[in-house]
């Protein structure tokens, strides 16, 4: 046992010498929170957008007020052709034009109708389907307003109540699945990397004969880097807090314990990965290629789970982020208790398990 | 010239010697973009739903019918009151709760309005804009169509006025979200594979003691800068190449641009890459560091590149700082040329911001390249 823990700060000396490295551990995970929190929203704001008004007439100029009055779009430019449409779409200067016909006020004192085009560079569909939505909003909004007096026969109205995140803030969404991206990469990278840098620089050999076992040498390096996670969990947790405002409904033990938990997960994939890689770079190039994409985009985190194909919800479902990301909203956000997750803890437990015992079945006692 | 092509062999074969590298820098990112070209996906489908029905009217029932017949919900299902739909919530098994007063027939009625409670779970803010959304197109077409009998006694003064908009979705009339993500996840894999091998590469040597002997040699700086990079210089393009092939056969994305303009920009692109590569290679000691900032820049670069969510919605600082991002460029251009077609005129801007940042960084990069220590 001591001479564990003999071992145990050296490896703390190691990292602590090392004022680069730690600079970079923890000042970047900062810095990304707070860069994301604030920046990345996947609100549709200020869309750039054209207007080709055939008819310029009192209504028409009214509507394309309402529209630039409002926070969703901002008008680039006014075109005056159809085939202009095509050259500001390929220049990627607007993402839509709102094309009034001719006549337009004419219309509706005659017909009572009259039509609105809003073409769409739907090579972002997302953005493009928004924009419909809203302009189409907008001018069911005028319309009230010109029909103000009419009785409409009959109306349902919904009376919407957004739970959990009243005002919509997008940041609540972003800063659970930046914290799962920031402890996952970094606790499998940095075991992974430092296991393997002991076999490349062939220093595992010195180790190994030693008097220590080997999975004391493994665990002694890894206990430094489940340190090093906590304080990066608890930085994240305290900024999320104070800067971003994000609620922590429930409470803040099981809050910390999810995080231990996930964090050793992390690590137990990445003394898995250095398991079976012989070089730093192999290691390294494992844990970022093979763990980056997946977990940003099978993690619930940006795109929701439930629209993805049949097939890739089954894969979701070995991503270790997507629980943990799961457990964070559950206890910040709708401020639950164990028993609500359970069963996310429980699959984290049994993935912790499954990576750690099978890291010790691969690991070997003599290198060849 | 012989000096580089014989630093070129040795980097090549480098790279080919490590079997268990050639699965990492070729199958794993074409894997990548077959699968995860699925999951990138903003359409809200399936929403789970339920509702509380204390009317159990004809007309309630004829309401949740049309919920019943759209494609966006998934699951209806009852609940005895409110409490019991929030627990639910609470566990997250469904999203959205639709509830009916018993007063709702009646009210319709009497005052020909009538109010129900919609409660969505909103911590996904912009899925619950979109079923927000849903609920209402579907309420309002269920208003249309009890009206409409009562619409048509009206006379010509006292008619409604309508104003209906066409939307004509350019590009991509379906709204495929393949096409706009495979390109993007493309650009992502050529951009990640030529950093992190070309910014662990040079350091890889400073820490194994190699880069010493080679500094003893009568090499130039900049054959050897230029021999170490060419090879990752190759491999991105055949990346695109064969990244280009599956876009085309597997997921029938539109090539509708000039392939020489594709190319004569992603060979550019690759340089600021492969510069900041280098850069990160020279200002560190260990593979570590330069991992650990290559990975810091490439998240960074990822999710602020206008792949994943607008760049016009983030605040003016930040849309200033992706003009820094090199992705953010190529996913632009690869949409453009690629989807629209846009001609070299079109992406003028785009390749000369991308021409100007390989010059700075690979100047940088020469630059604080030592060769003695």
């Amino acid at each position: 046992m001591k001479r564990f823990i003999g071992f145990v700060t050296k490896e703390f000396y190691h990292i602590f010498r090392d004022k680069r490295s730690l600079f970079i551990l923890f000042g970047m995970p900062i810095a990304q929170i707070l860069l994301f929190g604030f920046a990345i929203t996947n609100e549709i704001n200020n869309v750039d957008i054209a207007i080709l008004d055939h008819s310029k007439d009192a209504t028409t100029k009214e509507i394309i007020q309402k529209i630039k009055a409002s926070k969703y779009f901002s008008i680039e430019q006014f075109i005056e052709k159809e085939s202009d449409i095509e050259a500001v779409f390929k220049k990627g200067k607007v993402k839509a034009v709102l094309n009034f016909e001719q006549d337009f006020e004419a219309k509706l004192g005659s017909t009572h109708k009259a039509t609105v085009q809003i073409l769409t560079d739907a090579t972002d569909p997302n953005t493009a389907n928004t924009i419909a939505n809203y302009v189409n909003a907008m001018l069911a909004k005028y319309q009230q307003e010109r029909n103000a007096g009419i009785a409409i026969p009959f109306q349902i109205v919904a009376q919407t109540r957004m739970v959990y995140n009243p005002e919509i803030k997008s940041v609540f969404m972003f800063v659970p699945g930046v914290m799962t991206i920031i402890l996952m990469l970094v606790s499998a990278m940095m075991t992974s990397i430092s296991i393997t840098r002991e076999k490349e620089l062939g220093t595992m050999e010195i180790l190994l004969v030693s008097p220590l076992k080997p999975f004391q040498v493994i665990v002694g390096k890894v206990v430094p880097y489940i340190f090093l996670s906590v304080i990066n969990a608890i930085v994240i947790i305290v900024l999320s807090i104070f800067v971003f405002k994000m609620p922590v409904e429930g409470s803040f033990f099981l809050l910390g314990l999810e995080s231990v938990l996930f964090i050793i997960v992390a690590l137990g994939l990445g003394i898995l990965i250095s398991t079976i890689s012989a070089t730093q770079q192999t290691a390294m190039m494992i844990s970022l290629m093979g763990l980056m994409l997946p977990v940003i985009l099978l993690s619930g985190f940006i795109f929701p789970i439930s629209s993805m194909p049949l097939p890739l919800q089954v894969i979701s479902n070995i991503i270790p982020a997507k629980w943990f990301i799961i457990i964070v909203k559950a206890i910040m956000l709708k401020g639950v208790g164990l028993q609500f997750i359970w069963k996310e803890t429980l699959i984290l437990i049994a993935m912790a398990l499954f990576f750690i015992g099978l890291s010790v079945k691969k690991y070997k006692i003599r290198l060849e | 010239m012989k000096t580089i092509r014989y630093i070129i062999q040795k980097e090549f074969k480098q790279i080919f010697r490590n079997k268990g590298m050639l699965p990492i820098i070729f199958v794993l990112p074409l894997l990548q973009l077959i699968i995860l070209s699925n999951a990138a996906t903003f359409e809200v489908k399936n929403v789970k739903f339920g509702y509380i029905d204390n009317n159990r009217s004809s007309t309630s029932r004829a309401l949740l019918e049309k919920f019943n017949a759209s494609t966006y919900f998934d699951v209806l299902t009852v609940f005895e009151s409110q409490k019991k739909a929030d627990e639910a919530m609470l566990r997250g098994t469904i999203d959205v709760v639709l509830e009916i007063p018993n007063h709702f027939e009646k009210d319709l009625e009497t005052r020909k309005t009538s109010a129900v409670g919609l409660t969505i779970n909103a911590i996904d803010g912009a899925a619950a804009g979109v079923e927000s959304v849903y609920v209402h197109q579907i309420i309002q077409s269920f208003n249309k169509n009890i009206s409409l009998s009562t619409l048509q006694s009206l006379d010509g003064q006292t008619k409604p006025l309508s104003m209906t908009s066409i939307p004509s979705f350019w590009y991509n009339q379906t709204l495929n979200y393949k096409t706009f993500m495979v390109p993007g996840i493309l650009v992502l894999l050529v951009t990640m594979i030529t950093l992190f091998l070309s910014g662990m590469n040079i350091v890889r040597e400073k820490e194994m003691g190699t880069l010493e002997q080679i500094n003893v040699t009568p090499i130039k700086k900049s054959q050897f800068i230029i021999g170490k990079l060419f090879p990752f210089w190759l491999i991105g393009l055949g990346l695109l190449t064969v990244g280009l092939i599956i876009s085309k056969l597997i997921f029938d994305i539109p090539i509708v641009g000039s392939l020489g303009l594709m190319y004569a920009y992603t060979s550019i692109y690759i340089l600021v890459v492969l510069g900041i590569g280098l850069f990160i290679s020279n200002f560190t000691d260990t593979q570590q560091q330069a991992m650990f900032i290559a990975w810091f820049f490439m998240v960074i670069f990822i999710l602020m590149s206008g792949l994943f969510t607008p760049i016009e919605s983030m605040p003016a600082w930040a849309q200033t700082l992706t003009e820094f991002n090199p992705i953010k460029y190529f996913v632009q251009v690869m949409r453009m040329v690629m989807l629209k077609g846009a001609s070299f005129t079109d992406i003028l801007p785009q390749f000369l911001k991308t021409l100007l940042y390989a010059l700075i960084m690979n100047g940088l990069a020469v630059w604080s390249y030592k060769k003695t220590n």
